[in-house]
């Protein structure tokens, strides 16, 4: 299976701490990938360095086994197709839940979209995408006033309209009921049919178990153990790091 | 009626400023202070060609715009490094440079003194001379502009700015050019307020620096926060009523003089009642 992308030797340091220390990984296409870690680990600073949140210090990424770049900068994302959820849900708040989505596929060039509209095209998959999340309905309610699930499932919906092929769940099945989570994942493990690559953060062992296909497990910024989920997470040093055992 | 007459293309006028700044700061969260320098540069734009130069309202107009836009480029580049307070500041910054400006440029804007004697304009051949003609010139001004607004909010362009404005670094993420936009928005908001400082000059016929100073930036953004922020009825609402409120002072006895300083404390007291009682203005589609 091609890898879609690939880190090598990616290191960040704040201020003297290293949250990561030569980290290397390799991301196939059309598979769920599980970074698990304690509080701290660096999963985190790697979703942010991924999306171009923040800078690594040296590494390399390389995208598609064909070209690479040392850097990931904010306004380069999507050129890279690269699309992210985060650990506090980040909505257009004050948007209503179809503009939210449409922000997604809209025209991203200033001239094209003062002069376009939005066509039964653009309507039609917004509209597909949100009945797919159960959103539909509440498709003319502010984003601010959802659940805090739904607004969770919106986060997804936006992350269905965009052609990321790059996905990173950053702890989105938090705080959420069974029936949620089910939901979810089975959205999750559709996204990996459609080819996508999916990155899922999580600290809930049994969904990892479940879901993913690779996991990767960090501890203090350094890989600290990869491979099949259940035979990873018996893994001494594993248990460990994460249960303090 | 003329005194009506008077009212209303001062309502338009204002109108078009706070529809400029609305599209700045309601639609796109940057809370820009400032826009009475643009109207400034609009206005003192116009006074000079016309009244130095002979130039037709209409060329002046287009220097104005011209004008207007290099400088808010330049005005644009530079406080779209910043965020939040830290924007208000810059643009609040240059707001007292452009206003230094047009106090001791004094071989160009006469400083104090003021340019006095700006005719009305004929524009197409047609005199405005008589103050309902003005009316409708500036109306003719004001249509397009709202009409304008109105698409472009509307619009795709309209969407990403209000998801810049709710989190710039979500829309960035979905492929948005956050400081191209940014830039473009602010530009266009600037031309409209040069367009609006060019009619004010033919309007009043004498120009000079306190109408344009920090104190008619705030007096634009307490428009559009009583009127309504990212609401264009909001923005000609507010304007109605900030317009006609010291007039209404007047009206029920006041003199003039206190009126006009009975003004400042009941803008400030409008604000705070709507702040407190009605964050999202009167029409508003978006709460601070």
């Amino acid at each position: 299976m091609k890898i879609s992308l690939a880190i090598k030797n990616i290191r960040k340091n704040f201020n003297g701490i290293i949250a990561l220390d030569d980290l290397s990984m390799e991301f196939k296409k059309g598979s769920i990938i599980g970074i698990i870690g304690p509080n701290g680990s660096g999963k985190t600073t790697l979703a942010n360095i991924l999306s171009g949140a923040i800078t690594n210090d040296n590494g390399l990424f390389v995208f598609d086994e064909c070209f690479e770049v040392k850097k990931i900068n904010p306004d380069e994302t999507a050129f890279y197709k690269i699309s992210r959820t985060f650990q506090d849900v980040r909505l257009f708040n004050q948007m209503s839940v179809l503009d939210n989505v449409l922000t997604v596929i809209s025209e991203k060039s200033i001239f094209d979209s003062i002069f376009s509209k939005h066509t039964d095209f653009h309507l039609k998959k917004v509209k597909k995408i949100l009945e797919e999340t159960d959103l539909w309905e509440k498709r003319n309610c502010l984003a601010a006033n959802l659940s805090y699930g739904q607004k969770k499932l919106l986060e997804i919906a936006r992350i269905m309209a965009s052609d990321a092929k790059i996905i990173i769940f950053d702890e989105i099945f938090s705080g959420l009921f069974p029936e949620m989570i089910k939901k979810i994942a089975n959205i999750i493990k559709s996204l990996k049919d459609e080819g996508k690559t999916v990155l899922v953060i999580e600290h809930n062992m049994k969904i990892i178990t479940d879901l993913c296909n690779h996991v990767y497990v960090l501890d203090n910024g350094r890989l600290l153990a990869k491979g099949r989920p259940k035979k990873v997470l018996e893994e001494e040093k594993v248990l460990e790091a994460y249960l303090g055992k | 009626m003329e005194y009506f007459i008077y009212l209303t293309t001062t309502i338009f006028i204002y109108a078009i400023l706070a529809i400029s700044l609305n599209l700045v700061a309601g639609y796109t969260g940057l809370f820009s202070m400032t826009q009475a320098s643009f109207f400034g540069i609009g206005a003192y734009a116009s006074a000079i060609l016309t009244t130095r130069y002979g130039l037709p309202f209409s060329y002046s107009i287009l220097v104005g715009i011209l004008i207007t836009t290099l400088v808010s480029f330049l005005v644009g580049i530079i406080s779209n490094n910043f965020k939040n307070d830290y924007y208000m500041l810059v643009t609040l910054a240059f707001n007292a440079i452009i206003f230094g400006l047009f106090v001791n440029w004094q071989s160009v804007t006469h400083g104090s003194l003021g340019i006095y004697g700006i005719q009305k304009p004929a524009l197409l051949g047609h005199l405005f001379p008589e103050s309902i003609s003005f009316l409708i010139l500036v109306f003719i001004f004001f249509l397009p502009i709202y009409l304008i607004s109105y698409f472009m909010v509307k619009s795709p362009f309209g969407i990403a700015l209000r998801a810049i404005r709710e989190d710039e670094k979500v829309a960035q993420l979905f492929g948005y050019n956050i400081k191209n936009y940014k830039l473009s928005i602010f530009i266009i908001g600037a031309i409209m307020a040069g367009i609006a400082g060019s009619l004010f000059a033919s309007q009043v016929s004498f120009i000079s620096p306190p109408s344009f100073a920090l104190s008619e930036s705030i007096f634009i953004l307490s428009m559009i926060i009583l009127g309504g922020l990212s609401d264009l009825n909001g923005s000609l609402l507010g304007a109605i009523f900030l317009v006609i409120l010291p007039e209404f002072l007047s009206f029920i006895g006041f003199s003039q003089e206190v009126a006009a300083q009975m003004r400042q404390a009941l803008y400030g007291l409008a604000l705070v009642f709507i702040i407190l009682y009605c964050p999202k203005g009167i029409l508003g589609k978006y709460e601070l």
